[in-house]
């Protein structure tokens, strides 16, 4: 298999220490950013869908909207691939403590933002999207699994494609066992050509399963606390760390990333 | 303008559900007309509605090598993958390409979420999972597509879709796409739903859920019936297996409308349908049969009669069989490409069980009864929450548009 080749032409960012890639950035260069509100400002959707959203969806949509204004781009025009690992946890934690206590009385709407594409599905509605829009999980791959099929799509259909890979910090007994402790997402806009929008040149290649990249602190904690995180080492690669990097994309499968910087 | 896309081979297909284990259970149930819906005898709560229950789901005993992974959804995988000969052809393509060709890209709306209630339904003295439920890889969306790589010994790319109904649908053409670039030589592809408090009554609070057996395109249609399923089918290049069914095209689109309702117009519906044709390169005319969406729920149907009458001739058929399954959710799409499969290989249009009094706003090409007639092409429609549509092209071996 020859390498997949796509281009970078925005990136978005957001933890409880990072506002946006611009943050991670600085950070990288030595500064210390200044830490984000508590709730991502998701400024792509209406005020009062903002006021009644979930954290997985403000956290979606808010590096999705940072990503595509740094492109360029019409968000309407992207195809969609919004990966996580465990989707809206703190809703999975009510779904179970209510069904457990009092089925009846579940929420229709929590119910149906519980889905793992409501993120995508409140984007497309937000930006008038029509474009095909998918949502996937991999476990601590996702954002590996996600980001092959973002470039398998951006290579087999010649379009450009929205990548988002988010994961809410956990809650409740379900949040134990998944280990997740603050939020984390992130965002790529990826081109099959050259633009003037262009950031990097990414070149992937499918390997036999591989420790991830090491990463330094304080980046390495935050990787630890949300699989989100495992992209980590592309973003801090992006922002000048290095050329290459090794994230997993599956269980038995590594995806091994050069990078050309462009811009 | 898309190109037209180079079929794949579909050299294995297999499906699980309230009718019946495999094929030939599913054939003889829609020849029957008979129906898998019974009183709900699931939820942990009283509700008043008819299901889809796979029989003896909750009796499969995994190998102790995979006991970690036990749970109904992955022993409903185990039931479905043991079916219609499926291991036996993943093995010989594993021998032909070797594991790490071959993708595992699964569709689920539930995965094993009803392990993550009855974690919360008994809870220790300390509030947090009993020991026996601390197996984090069950309480996760990719529970499902992790089992199944690893009961079959697969290493290549590996991807769960969940994007509510029409998550196995999808996966069709995540398979083609890493077929087309070479990553892969073969994918596994379908998707495993299974009955949980999550789904009943979730749709139950949106009031979608029906008190009596499902009634798709009927004119006091109220509701859906909610089902359980298991579905996989195989994925090659067609040279190497001219003479299997064809996946000739799919296309994907979103309705940018509303979380729980369809475009009022079918706007995503319609836009994933022409891209469906168009990357088959088929006229609509071309179309032997469509195995519908089809609910049961007020809206959706509406919107897909309408869809069908716009687009289609009287001569392409066109029925659900939700009264069959039950509305089987993250793996109605497999369910239903199986049955599009079979409608292919054996000339059988299923009729549009529970559709006794037809909504006016179906037209002529709805098949109401069985009917046999030679079928070449035909198509299944999955459409989900959050406006995601998907829908399916198959032909029979060697048909070329």
């Amino acid at each position: 298999m020859s390498a997949l080749c796509i281009y970078v032409e925005g990136v978005g960012l957001w933890s409880p220490q990072l506002a946006d890639f611009g943050a991670l950035q600085s950070l990288l260069g030595g500064a210390m950013p200044v830490p984000p509100p508590g709730r991502p400002a998701a400024a792509t959707l209406p005020p009062n869908e903002r006021r009644r959203a979930p954290e997985s969806v403000l956290l979606a949509i808010e590096v999705a909207g940072q990503a595509v204004a740094m492109s360029g781009r019409d968000a309407a025009t992207l195809a969609c691939v919004f990966a996580s690992s465990h989707g809206d946890q703190p809703i999975t934690d009510y779904m179970c403590a209510t069904l457990a206590q009092a089925p009846a009385e579940l929420s229709p709407i929590r119910f149906h933002n519980s889905v793992h594409n409501a993120p995508v599905g409140y984007w497309t509605i937000a930006t008038g999207c029509h474009a095909p829009s998918t949502a996937v999980a991999a476990q601590h791959a996702s954002f590996g699994a996600g980001l092959l099929e973002a470039a398998s799509q951006v290579l087999a259909e010649q379009r450009a494609v929205l990548l988002v890979c988010i994961d809410t910090a956990g809650s409740g007994p379900l949040g134990e066992v998944t280990g997740c402790h603050e939020p984390f997402g992130c965002a790529l806009v990826l081109a099959p050509e050259h633009s003037g929008a262009t950031l990097a040149r990414l070149d992937l290649q499918l390997t036999p399963a591989c420790p991830d990249s090491p990463l330094e602190e304080p980046l390495a904690g935050w990787r630890g606390g949300n699989p989100s995180a495992a992209s980590l080492p592309l973003m801090a690669m992006l922002a000048g760390v290095r050329r290459r990097c090794q994230l997993a994309a599956a269980a038995t499968l590594g995806l091994q990333i050069d990078m050309e910087k462009v811009a | 303008m898309l190109d037209v896309m180079t079929p794949l081979a579909i050299t294995a297909h297999t499906a699980t559900s309230a009718i019946g284990r495999g094929r030939a259970a599913h054939l003889d149930a829609l020849r029957d007309a008979r129906s898998g819906l019974r009183p709900n005898d699931f939820s942990s709560a009283p509700l008043a509605c008819w299901i889809g229950r796979v029989d003896g789901a909750e009796d499969v005993v995994l190998p102790n090598a995979l006991s970690v992974w036990a749970c109904r959804n992955n022993q409903l995988a185990w039931l479905g993958l043991h079916q219609d000969g499926f291991l036996e052809h993943v093995q010989a393509a594993c021998a032909r390409y070797g594991a790490a060709r071959i993708a595992v890209l699964l569709g689920t709306s539930t995965a094993s979420i009803g392990a993550t209630e009855e974690a919360y339904r008994r809870l220790d003295a300390d509030g947090g999972f009993a020991d026996d439920m601390l197996r984090p890889a069950i309480h996760t969306p990719h529970s499902l597509a992790a089992f199944v790589a690893t009961a079959l010994g697969l290493e290549g790319p590996c991807l769960t879709v969940s994007t509510a109904c029409s998550s196995s649908a999808k996966v069709f053409a995540n398979a083609e796409r890493m077929i087309r670039l070479g990553l892969i030589d073969a994918a596994v592809v379908g998707g495993v739903d299974t009955l949980c408090d999550s789904v009943l009554f979730g749709f139950n609070a949106l009031e979608l859920v029906s008190p009596t057996p499902c009634r798709p395109f009927d004119a006091a249609r109220d509701g859906i019936s909610i089902g359980e399923a298991a579905g996989f089918a195989l994925l090659e290049r067609i040279d190497s297996a001219p003479g299997a069914p064809q996946l000739l095209g799919y296309g994907e689109a979103s309705d940018a409308h509303h979380m729980s309702t369809p475009h009022p117009d079918g706007l995503g519906a319609e836009l994933a349908l022409r891209d469906a044709l168009a990357r088959a390169g088929l006229d609509a005319s071309q179309v032997d049969y469509i195995n519908l969406h089809g609910t049961a729920s007020q809206k959706n149907d509406e919107v897909e009669a309408a869809l069908v009458g716009r687009a289609f001739p009287a001569r392409t058929r066109a029925s659900s069989t939700k009264g069959f399954t039950g509305h089987t959710l993250g793996a109605a799409g497999i369910v239903e490409a199986t049955i599009a499969l079979l409608a292919i290989e054996h000339g059988l249009i299923p009729g549009n069980l529970g559709g006794d009094t037809p909504d006016p706003v179906c037209g002529a090409s709805f098949a109401w009864r069985n009917e046999q007639q030679r079928v070449d092409v035909a198509l299944s429609n999955s459409f989900g929450f959050g406006g995601n549509n998907a829908c399916l092209a198959f032909a029979r071996a060697g048909f070329t548009a």
